[in-house]
């Protein structure tokens, strides 16, 4: 269900919400008391300025960091502290900037690795590779081979990621982060370094992750045609600080959003 | 032409006229190559799931068979000795896990592989001070292990097996096949080899790891086990032990350091190869050539295939 975009429109109840949180590098502050929310079933965008701290709070919110003040709420559950292996158990995925894939594996490997902690047969199973592990293994092979029929990259799959070009390598990523089964999927610069077909590519994905899926969606973007295009809402940070947050065509006007992306005359 | 003569038709003049030698030459290597590999094996299993060479893989072996024997000569019955010994093992592995990885994790390779130089001082020292330094004698006959010999007539002569070589080749064999399934068709040997690639990735999918290095570590540690007995079981056990882990370095050359079955084809060609120039180019070079003619053999691979026979192709996209 996704509910049309425009002024004022709630798209669901609050999913995660970020209360006056900071973090700062020694004498860096990458994130000063910052608060907003996503709401579920929305695609809330993240912008601004490089070295805004928008890859810090992603990393806040999937555990990577540790914010120093402030606190996350995650489907009503409140923490000032998380790890990243929690975070993907309580369904928070994301995928990277600069592509982390398991580059020695293959397509298939990879997804499946996004696979692991929905899969519950001990040990001594998988050792056996036998019985109740082994019908585990076909059930989630399944399930896998649905998401890449999904990303359109059937003919690609036995082939080592290593190996394909920057544009299919985004895309497997963002397949092994659906394969958690996501209930907030953070994408930090999907389109990054993308030619117009594959943004337009990758838009329809995102567009229709949400759609089918239902996944809301937090992701950080640079080509502001793709964001008033994708987002339900946007956040705007600069140097660490959140200067605005609204729908896009408020964003699109608001002074300080401008000052901060062409500069202000003193 | 003489010395022409005698590298490359002499030694196999000499295969063809004693043909019961070169199989006890090349039984003798093939079970020095399946200890190498059962070396190398736990080497693959820390490089595989963590990108580190471990160097204190040698001092693991040395001080598993150490613990086993120090128990038994302390009145600690075989096979209590043995689980105890497991146990060792196991909080070794979690000791690592937190004091060694954990605290570096994301850092470079090359410091991981220099904590495990750390480590292996620190096996050395806490395994002189409980144990003392003298070689011990394994307890091969209270594990019922075999020992004594068969000798077969075959071609003419004699071939002499030792029982507790056949014995190593088959555990080994057991060891490596079961943890080639393990690593490459279930969803922990997915996870190991996830963590080995990138750990913010295998991170953000829910890999924890803490469970995945503690349980590779506790695996090297088993395999190390198995191969102090078998090796302690030949010579004594001692800290000179601890040099073959030198050994395990060439078979992992031309195995791949990432491949299991690597890890038992490249001991079986090192060992082999190893015996076979010892036993008939040897003389020409005055002996003792077994000690470096491995290394000799890696250089050649290197050359033309850097990955080694399995190792993973490497990929680069420029």
């Amino acid at each position: 269900m996704r509910a049309p975009s425009g002024p004022d429109v709630a798209v669901g109840d609050v999913l995660l919400s970020v209360e006056n949180v900071s973090l700062s590098f020694g004498g860096v502050k990458a994130v000063s008391d910052v608060s907003f929310d996503i709401r579920k079933g929305e695609i809330r965008a993240i912008i601004g300025p490089n070295g805004a701290g928008k890859t810090s709070m992603l990393n806040i919110i999937n555990g990577f960091y540790q914010p120093q003040q402030g606190r996350i709420n995650f489907k009503g559950e409140t923490r000032s502290k998380m790890r990243p292996h929690d975070a993907a158990y309580g369904g928070i995925a994301r995928t990277f900037q600069n592509v982390a894939l398991f580059r020695g594996m293959t397509v298939l490997d990879n997804i499946m690795a996004g696979r692991t902690l929905k899969m519950h047969k001990n040990f001594f199973w998988q050792l056996l590779r036998f019985g109740p592990a082994l019908t585990e293994e076909v059930e989630h092979r399944h399930r896998v081979e649905q998401i890449i029929d999904f990303l359109k990259i059937q003919e690609i799959r036995r082939t080592p990621v290593g190996r394909l070009p920057y544009g299919l390598q985004k895309r497997v990523e963002l397949g092994r982060a659906l394969a958690t089964e996501p209930d907030l999927l953070l994408l930090d610069e999907p389109m990054a370094g993308m030619n117009i077909e594959e943004k337009e590519d990758m838009s329809r994905f995102v567009l229709d992750v949400n759609d089918h899926y239902g996944t809301t969606i937090a992701l950080i973007e640079h080509d502001m045609g793709v964001v008033m295009d994708l987002s339900d809402r946007v956040v705007v940070l600069d140097h660490g600080i959140k200067i605005a947050d609204g729908t896009p065509d408020e964003i699109k006007t608001d002074r300080g959003v401008i000052d901060a992306y062409l500069g202000v005359a003193h | 032409m003489h010395l022409l003569y005698q590298i490359f038709i002499d030694p196999f003049v000499q295969m063809g006229s004693a043909p019961d030698l070169l199989v006890q030459t090349l039984w003798e290597g093939l079970v020095a190559g399946v200890l190498y590999a059962l070396i190398a094996l736990g080497f693959v299993l820390i490089f595989k799931a963590s990108g580190v060479f471990n160097f204190a893989q040698g001092i693991m072996v040395v001080f598993s068979a150490l613990t086993l024997v120090g128990l038994y000569e302390h009145g600690v019955p075989a096979f209590l000795a043995l689980a105890i010994t497991v146990g060792v093992m196991f909080v070794l592995a979690l000791a690592v896990e937190r004091f060694v990885l954990r605290p570096l994790v994301n850092q470079a390779e090359i410091i991981l592989f220099m904590a495990t130089f750390g480590l292996t001082y620190i096996l050395i020292g806490a395994g002189e001070m409980i144990f003392g330094g003298d070689p011990k004698v394994m307890i091969t006959d209270q594990l019922l292990l075999p020992t004594g010999s068969y000798t077969i007539k075959m071609l003419g002569g004699f071939v002499q097996m030792q029982k507790i070589d056949i014995a190593a080749a088959i555990i080994a064999s057991l060891m490596v096949a079961s943890l080639a399934v393990f690593f490459q068709k279930t969803r922990v040997g997915r996870a190991l080899r996830a963590v080995a690639d990138s750990h913010r990735a295998a991170l953000s999918v829910g890999i924890s790891l803490e469970y995945i290095w503690v349980t590779v570590w506790f695996a090297a540690g088993i395999v190390a086990l198995a191969t102090g007995i078998m090796w302690g079981a030949r010579s004594n056990v001692s800290f000179a032990l601890e040099i073959i882990a030198l050994k395990a370095l060439p078979v992992l050359i031309l195995g791949g350091f990432t491949s299991i079955p690597g890890a038992i084809i490249g001991g079986v060609i090192i060992g082999v190869g190893e015996k076979l120039g010892e036993f008939y180019w040897g003389p020409l070079f005055g002996s003792g050539i077994e000690s470096w003619l491995a290394y000799v053999i890696a250089l050649v691979f290197l050359l033309f295939r850097p990955q080694g026979l399995f190792g993973e192709r490497i990929i680069e996209r420029i």
